[in-house]
């Protein structure tokens, strides 16, 4: 699947956004620093930055209003109706901690509780697809809530941890390297089925029913050029390099942080390792996010000559 | 709406013959033609004379080739190998592919707008352009590649079945026919009602052996493909036997054929080079 950078800082910066706001929401954070009023605007900021990400790449962003209709059977409108719930009480808590220095536990919760079903139904928009079995798991959601609560962890640390904090820093850095071994390993099972699932029960000789003559090879294409449905399913760029890519996005969203995490607990003066960890927690999560996309096999493939290649023998 | 009828009154479709089409690509050219001036926006191209030249289409052809016997690289303590080779006599298969129209159609239920609903009347899927808003989750969701964003205007094309021709009083009865199977010149197209048992459709696909493409996806295709015929074996004599020792053994010819081999060959034994 073509990895579109809108649709990838859309799903990381809400996702940091609601994680933010589930710690937010369960009562951590004093409603009177000034910390935790940033951390408040930070949360809905993020949320709205990656909700306006999200309309870039729709072909025609002025209807985007009809999206809120089909929350019976569509998980992306359900994500929209749910988005637009989950302001209210957000909006209400950033306004009470803002100008009255005041939370309110029960508004908290209902923000929790709607952070997490908005950020799990951006999670089954992909999950459901079964043209995508990288994709159509269980282990999808999972790894959208668990980025999204730790993304959101480490940036309530990383700015608010000594000053707003309600527990000790100490606590909130061993917490945070907890989530983030666990999402690192659900990242892990995740990307290991998607680099051996392929295309799930499909193939050629099922997308074309010629199974029953032999093995089917794609002589020739519709048309010379790529067209929209190779540009955007039958993505391949990446597939060269995705053990090197994968690499990369442990060492920086798992290896790193969990350093500057360690350190910061023992000498307290390098606090400032903490922003660090966070940075390169963000861009692991990029890029492990671009993976998400770049791995994932589309059916339609299938009928493009799928992975299979003519290769000489040895 | 996008949730889907629980039953359509009249399951419209078509059935494609795989043994039949040629691949000349004319259905492609008229649904293209019928199309960029009928429901919905034109179906534009971008950079059509130029070095990329890429458009939307609602119907496209594939050309697939089928060896029997492909020959496997198996490394040690692996089931299956790279395919390395092909043995056996090859087949090429010309493949038609629009949107098949199906019962279970994921591209309905995951649209958030309702702008993509199938209709009730006739099984139709169709997108409601002015609810469209190109977000192409539809397009994702569709295991057969149906449906193509068109650059130009930013929303979903897909086949309509030509749903403004088969119920066109302008048009004489015999043209109220889906663009494609109109023009098709080897007949390789048909159009009907494939929920009723007895149509032609029906009858064709029972006869010879119609199947649903990619049926482990689930979304019970309502369009139906023909295998290809078994090939008719050679005349004796034509080809050499599978396995001959001696690619010129003429031994089989008889006839006038058999005794000019013969002459030739010095009128000495039968078969002799």
């Amino acid at each position: 699947m073509h990895p579109a950078l809108s649709v990838i800082a859309f799903t990381s910066l809400s996702g940091a956004g609601y994680g933010l706001a589930i710690v937010l929401g369960t009562g951590h954070g004093n409603p009177g620093f000034l910390a935790t009023k940033i951390a408040w605007i930070l949360a809905l900021a993020l949320i709205a930055i990656g909700l306006l990400c999200s309309t870039l790449h729709l072909g025609n962003p002025q209807r985007a209003w009809r999206a809120f209709s089909q929350w019976r059977s569509s998980w992306l409108s359900r994500e929209g109706v749910l988005a637009i719930l989950t302001f209210i009480p957000l909006g209400l808590l950033a306004l009470m901690s803002l100008f009255m220095d005041e939370f309110n536990s029960v508004l908290g919760y209902i923000a929790a509780f709607l952070s997490i079903a908005t950020v799990a139904s951006t999670a089954m928009i992909y999950g459901s697809l079964r043209t995508i079995p990288a994709w159509h798991t269980m282990w999808t959601l999972a790894s959208y809530l668990a980025v999204s609560l730790t993304t959101g962890t480490m940036l309530y640390l990383t700015f608010f941890g000594r000053e707003a904090g309600t527990d000790s820093a100490a606590i909130w850095n061993w917490l945070a390297i907890v989530f983030l071994i666990i999402t690192w390993g659900i990242r892990m099972v995740w990307m290991n089925r998607a680099r051996t699932v392929g295309y799930g029960d499909s193939s050629m000789e099922s997308a074309t029913g010629l199974g029953g003559l032999g093995k089917v090879r794609l002589l020739e294409r519709p048309h010379a050029m790529g067209n929209y449905l190779t540009n955007e399913m039958a993505f391949r760029v990446a597939r060269k390099h995705e053990d090197k890519f994968w690499r990369i996005a442990l060492v920086l969203g798992l290896v790193v942080p969990v350093i500057c995490l360690i350190i910061a607990t023992y000498a307290p003066s390098f606090g400032f390792l903490r922003v660090i960890g966070t940075a390169s927690l963000f861009a692991g999560v990029f890029m492990d996010r671009w993976l998400f996309f770049a791995v994932a096999r589309h059916a339609v493939g299938l009928y493009y000559g799928g992975d299979e290649a003519l290769v000489p023998a040895e | 709406m996008t949730m889907l009828p629980a039953t359509t009154d009249k399951k419209l479709g078509l059935v494609i013959d795989l043994d039949t089409c040629v691949g000349c690509h004319a259905c492609v050219v008229s649904c293209k033609e019928w199309n960029t001036s009928g429901y919905g926006v034109p179906l534009s191209d971008q950079d059509p004379y130029g070095a990329e030249p890429v458009g939307s289409w609602l119907n496209r052809i594939h050309t697939f080739e089928i060896m029997p016997e492909p020959k496997l690289a198996k490394p040690k303590g692996q089931g299956v190998g790279e395919v390395i080779g092909m043995a056996g006599e090859a087949r090429v298969v010309h493949f038609p592919k629009s949107c098949l129209h199906c019962e279970d159609a994921p591209c309905v239920t995951v649209c958030p707008t309702g702008a993509s609903y199938k209709r009730v009347e006739d099984g139709i899927v169709l997108v409601d352009e002015d609810k469209c808003i190109g977000c192409g989750l539809c397009a994702w969701s569709c295991a057969y590649g149906a449906r193509e964003m068109d650059a130009a205007a930013g929303v979903m094309k897909k086949c309509t079945l030509c749903v403004d021709r088969i119920y066109n009083e302008e048009l004489e009865e015999i043209d109220r026919q889906p663009a494609c199977v109109k023009t098709c010149p080897a007949g390789a197209r048909h159009f009907g009602d494939l929920g009723d048992p007895n149509s032609a459709v029906s009858q064709l696909v029972a006869d010879r052996g119609g199947f649903d493409l990619m049926p482990e996806q689930g979304n019970k295709p309502v369009n139906k493909y023909l295998p290809p015929r078994k090939r008719t074996a050679l005349g004796e004599g034509a080809m050499p036997a599978a396995g001959a020792a001696d690619a010129n053994d003429t031994s089989s010819a008889d006839g006038l054929l058999g005794w000019i081999d013969r002459a030739l060959s010095g009128g000495s034994a039968k078969g002799a080079n």
